[in-house]
């Protein structure tokens, strides 16, 4: 069974990015970009499906710039077997970038996609789902714990107040959460393999999508400050501040 | 045209949030319908059909809808969509889940997670955690929307809109449930409650919160939550994250023990009303939003605080 893992190359976590002067959009000028932790999640995942049999081969696609091939690299060096950059330096929005996703599935067939469930750049959460779509196939979104029972999958989600297990007929999309797994660190020597694994690039416009944007960002600005209050010194003098000052106890 | 609103709710009880997606619908312009589908959720129906302006509930009754999975749900909603400009839902984990296929079927971009409501086509939404507010315009001749229910206020319930029994949709038979484990809690739901509790790595155990954060939880009736590093420590579940992450929260009074404030974790309840933080660190992030800072040992406080109140 082959697994397609996509993975964003994004901002990296610990960075604080900061809105340009002109409100255009936020500086990403010299910041460290790293594979969206999430993704990080889904290569983890598809690795330890090889690792337990359930997988054959996993194929790891990127859309975004030259730059994405280190993203593809470690994904590489943590155990994927070969690497496909859709090679575009515009910022593609969630619905072409699954529309992108559908052409790489009809030409490589694999049973299970798995990816982040969101990118921590525009926190859209939506590629997964509506790769689902765009194939027909049935979705596991947020998945905690993924299992093959018969020739189901068995994804477990969360969701608010819990959790929910749903069974997936395959060819199946997975979108992982937090708590799935904790992916590994890629070993040197393992780093050293993953250069010589295949790597295979195209340009994105090629593909015969529409990349043409559908929102248009008309400004990005600073979220709204909130000012610091005051210290207080006692337990007494905050339940004080609260039911005398603030009102809310 | 209208707007479809598709509300949240549990089969049994109409989610409070609905209220306030319901809000946002208004400010989007147009006859606000109500589309409830679910199982045996008559009684969520009869809810929907008391908000203010809306003016008719859609309910679609299936066991196909008992758990609202994605698959049927986007069919259902397919088959509706074309008296409608915009169809817009919660950003619950429901909606997260649904409202892309939707996108995707009708060929549109999903404008994910509003916060503010500019124009029927231009509207505000957060990226990267909360840092920045990008506002976007749609160009798609239907918009999909998810809404960020703690950013508008809830709509009264003093309407009597219509109850209309509507058809099902295709059903894809490619998923199906199969079990499920909610918490179960006598402490209100935490997108919705007034006062939330929430601990951090501090804690350092599981114990800690049941020994430090639940009885003055319970003595406020208050819903407890967790940093992302307290739920990735295992102290907590992943259901009781706050944060970019987890669940985005504005109760009127917010109190963080134990917790430094990573960006992360402030993007999912710096719109709280009142925001208490404790922590022994005086230097900690999360005091530059406080309104009222304690700067000492959890360990030690939090006793008190329940003793005081």
């Amino acid at each position: 069974m082959k697994v397609l893992v996509p993975v964003k190359r994004v901002v990296d976590y610990n960075v604080k990015v900061r809105v340009k002067s002109d409100n255009t959009d936020v500086d990403l000028a010299n910041v460290k970009m790293s594979m969206n932790p999430f993704d990080e999640i889904a290569v983890e995942e598809a690795v330890r499906m090889k690792e337990a049999g359930l997988a054959e081969e996993i194929i790891v696609v990127s859309i975004g710039p030259e730059k994405a091939q280190d993203q593809i690299r470690q994904a590489l060096a943590m155990g994927a077997d070969r690497g496909l950059l859709l090679t575009t330096d515009e910022d593609v929005e969630s619905l072409a970038v699954a529309k992108l996703l559908q052409k790489v599935c009809e030409e490589e067939s694999p049973q299970i996609v798995i990816m982040g469930k969101q990118a921590i750049d525009d926190d859209r959460n939506q590629t997964g789902q509506m790769l689902g779509a765009l194939l027909g196939w049935p979705q596991g979104t947020f998945a905690s714990e993924v299992k093959k029972e018969g020739d189901k999958l068995h994804v477990t989600r969360e969701i608010d107040g819990g959790l929910q297990t749903v069974a997936l007929n395959l060819p199946a999309i997975v979108t992982t959460d937090l708590r799935l797994n904790e992916p590994r660190y890629a070993s040197l020597p393992n780093i050293m393999k993953a250069k010589k694994k295949p790597l295979e690039k195209k340009a994105a416009a090629d593909l015969g999508v529409d990349l043409a944007p559908r929102l248009t960002k008309l400004k990005v600005t600073e979220p709204p400050k909130r000012e610091a209050g005051i210290k207080v010194e006692s337990i007494e003098q905050l339940v004080d501040k609260l039911k005398n000052e603030a009102g809310v106890l | 045209m209208a707007v479809l609103v598709i509300a949240d709710h549990n089969n049994a009880e109409l989610n409070d949030a609905t209220l306030k997606v319901v809000g946002a619908a208004q400010k989007m312009g147009g006859d606000i319908h109500v589309l409830v589908a679910g199982e045996g959720a008559g009684a969520v129906a009869e809810a929907a059909s008391k908000i203010n302006g809306v003016s008719k509930v859609l309910h679609a009754d299936d066991v196909n809808y008992a758990k609202r999975l994605a698959e049927p749900m986007a069919e259902l909603v397919i088959g509706l969509a074309g008296s409608y400009d915009h169809i817009v839902a919660s950003s619950g984990t429901d909606g997260k889940n649904f409202m892309p296929r939707v996108a995707a079927m009708l060929d549109v971009m999903q404008i994910s997670v509003i916060t503010g409501v500019e124009s029927a086509d231009t509207f505000v939404r957060p990226i990267y955690a909360g840092n920045a507010m990008a506002t976007v315009q749609s160009s798609d001749a239907k918009k999909v929307i998810t809404v960020q229910p703690t950013a508008f206020d809830a709509v009264a319930l003093d309407g009597s809109a219509a109850v209309e029994a509507i058809g099902n949709g295709a059903f894809p038979s490619i998923s199906e449930f199969v079990a499920e484990e909610l918490t179960k809690s006598d402490r209100p739901e935490l997108a919705g409650a007034k006062i939330v509790i929430s601990g951090g790595r501090a804690l350092g155990s599981n114990e800690a919160f049941e020994q430090y954060i639940y009885p003055t939880a319970d003595k406020l009736g208050a819903a407890i939550g967790a940093s992302r590093a307290a739920v990735d420590a295992g102290y907590m579940p992943n259901d009781y994250q706050v944060g970019q992450t987890g669940k985005v929260v504005a109760p009127e009074l917010y109190i963080a023990v134990g917790i430094s404030g990573a960006i992360q974790h402030l993007a999912g309840m710096k719109d709280s009303k009142i925001i208490v933080a404790i922590n022994k660190d005086e230097e900690a992030p999360i005091f530059s939003v406080a309104d009222y800072g304690l700067v000492g040992d959890l360990f030690e406080l939090m006793p008190k605080l329940e003793a005081a109140l």
